[in-house]
């Protein structure tokens, strides 16, 4: 299939939802359009509704907040998961002690840290950046951990022979195979970290994406509540793409085929 | 560069200080009931410049020896010397090169064989320069900026037979380095060390399976028994005249002559080990 072809077609499964959604909310095929419209609301609704935020200017404080945890928790956890990552790695007496606890932590569902990470910091941003790096935090650790116990053993006895000392096989050999694993899973850390900001938002907030969310749904404002799902959709998208940017520069060496394509 | 010895030297000089000595050097893995002896009292010595090549059925413990020699692996019993000095940790000043892929694949060939004397101490622009020439000297000199896996299985052995030169080893030690090549290949890849050993001559140690490789190669041929506790149980000099063209030579009459020689001492060997791998599964299928 050419890129052509694809975009064509990708476009088209958007315009054709969007032409569903709009005829059942302007007649009566599916039942009645004024309760069509309570429950789903029009996509020119939406669509306004979008420019609105746009053009008023409201909604880029909330997407700058939501942006900024999603950096912060993305930042914070990823150091994190690094560094305990390489230590467990490189002590497994140390890794073999805490291992049940950090399968017990992995195990506990994070929405249920939320009410506590609100308590311990407040409602504006930390609670939520702390709730992402819970998230992504786990993800970085696990690959690091397997990307330092992974190195081929051939590679690592080569480093031994060209006579690297401890420091040096950790800056050329087992460095870059950690970092090779994390960037592997760049999309999921990163896509976890949001996750976390507007979960978080959305359980408590004076401001961001899953705020603006949340109050519309307060309201039954469900115009709002879709316009929102679009605009978070959208910088999602927006998110991954500079993921793939980074990833493809970062990962230059690798095979197309270990790749994520 | 330390080229000195540019000149050809004249065979291998036995009042030369030993590159490698192996006393009776026994390798055991494991403990207990399921300890297995792979090597038992070997003993060997290789000359300083001096080429030999050890063959053997496969499984004979050929790399477990070059592993003793490296310092990658302790022996349980007997000593292992390395020009004069006991075996202790891993040996400076010998190079390895090894049968499986051992770059690093993040690195390009140009870092790759920069960083062996980056890690030395020199620094990063003349390091580069030298690896730079390297690359030349193995035929890479438009390959500098791929990674590994953009290179031919035998581009990345020359990679890794510069980023093993380049630091001057004064023992070669070489595990199948060119098993997983083909054929043409292999004939090249054995010219071209051929080529660049001949210009300092190193003390080579040469593991290979291959009989005719290592008779094109050599000064001198070990033949090891089959394994278990297998055991070097004869030697053969190579008296062919060098400078040596791998495609030419094994043309020769001396060339099959020794060929012989040496096979009616490894045929024994290699139809016991493959006799046991048969007994073996036979046993298994049972």
């Amino acid at each position: 299939m050419t890129r052509a072809r694809l975009l064509a077609l990708q476009i088209g499964v958007a315009f054709a939802l969007i032409a569903a959604w709009h005829i059942c909310s302007n007649y009566p095929v599916i039942g009645e359009v004024k309760q069509i419209r309570f429950f789903f609301s029009t996509p020119e609704d939406v669509a306004l509704r979008i420019w609105k935020f746009f053009a008023t200017g409201m909604i880029w404080k909330h997407l700058w907040i939501t942006l900024s945890e999603t950096i912060l928790a993305f930042v914070i956890g990823a150091l994190g998961g690094i560094i305990i990552g390489f230590w467990f790695a490189r002590q497994p007496r140390v890794a073999a002690v805490f291992d049940p606890y950090v399968k017990m932590a992995n195990a506990l569902p994070r929405v249920v840290l939320a009410p506590i990470f609100m308590l311990w910091f407040g409602l504006g941003i930390w609670s939520k950046v702390a709730l992402g790096v819970t998230l992504v935090f786990f993800i970085v650790f696990f690959n690091v951990y397997q990307g330092v116990k992974e190195v081929s053993q051939t590679v690592l006895a080569n480093a031994r022979m060209l006579s690297m000392n401890e420091r040096q096989l950790l800056r050329h050999v087992y460095w870059p195979s950690a970092l090779s694993w994390m960037f592997s899973s760049l999309h999921t850390s990163v896509g976890f970290a949001l996750v976390g900001a507007v979960v978080g938002e959305y359980l408590g907030s004076a401001a961001g994406l899953g705020y603006v969310i949340h109050e519309a749904e307060g309201t039954f404002d469900v115009t709002g509540v879709f316009a929102g799902m679009v605009v978070l959709a959208l910088f999602v998208l927006a998110i991954d793409f500079l993921v793939t940017l980074a990833e493809n520069r970062l990962l230059a060496w690798r095979p197309p085929a270990a790749g994520q394509g | 560069m330390p080229f000195t010895n540019a000149g050809g030297r004249p065979g291998p000089d036995t009042s030369k200080l030993e590159a490698v000595r192996l006393e009776d050097v026994s390798v055991v893995f494991g403990t207990g009931p399921d300890a297995y002896c792979a090597v038992e009292t070997a003993s060997l010595s290789v000359a300083d410049g001096e080429f030999v090549a050890i063959v053997g059925p496969t499984g004979c413990g050929k790399s477990t020896l070059l592993n003793v020699v490296a310092g990658l692996l302790a022996p349980a019993r007997g000593r292992a010397l390395a020009q004069g000095q006991p075996v202790a940790g891993i040996t400076r000043g010998a190079g390895y090169l090894f049968q499986q892929d051992a770059l690093m694949p993040w690195k390009t060939s140009l870092d790759n064989v920069s960083v062996a004397l980056e890690v030395a101490g020199v620094a990063r622009e003349p390091a580069q320069a030298r690896a730079r020439e390297w690359l030349a000297r193995v035929g890479l000199a438009n390959f500098t900026a791929r990674y590994p896996h953009q290179l031919s299985g035998g581009q990345r052995k020359r990679v890794a037979l510069a980023q093993v030169l380049i630091r001057d080893p004064a023992i070669l030690l070489m595990d199948e380095p060119f098993g997983p090549l083909d054929a043409q290949t292999r004939g090249m890849m054995g010219d071209l060390l051929l080529k660049l050993w001949s210009r300092d001559r190193k003390a080579v140690l040469f593991v290979t399976h291959d009989l005719d490789e290592a008779i094109a190669l050599s000064d001198r041929v070990v033949v090891m028994a089959a394994g278990p506790g297998s055991r070097i149980i004869a030697e053969h000099r190579i008296d062919l005249p060098r400078p040596r063209e791998i495609s030419e030579i094994r043309l020769e009459p001396r060339f099959h002559a020794l060929q012989r020689a040496i096979w009616s001492d490894l045929k024994a060997e290699v139809m016991k080990a493959y006799g046991e791998q048969f007994s073996g599964a036979g046993t298994e299928a049972q």
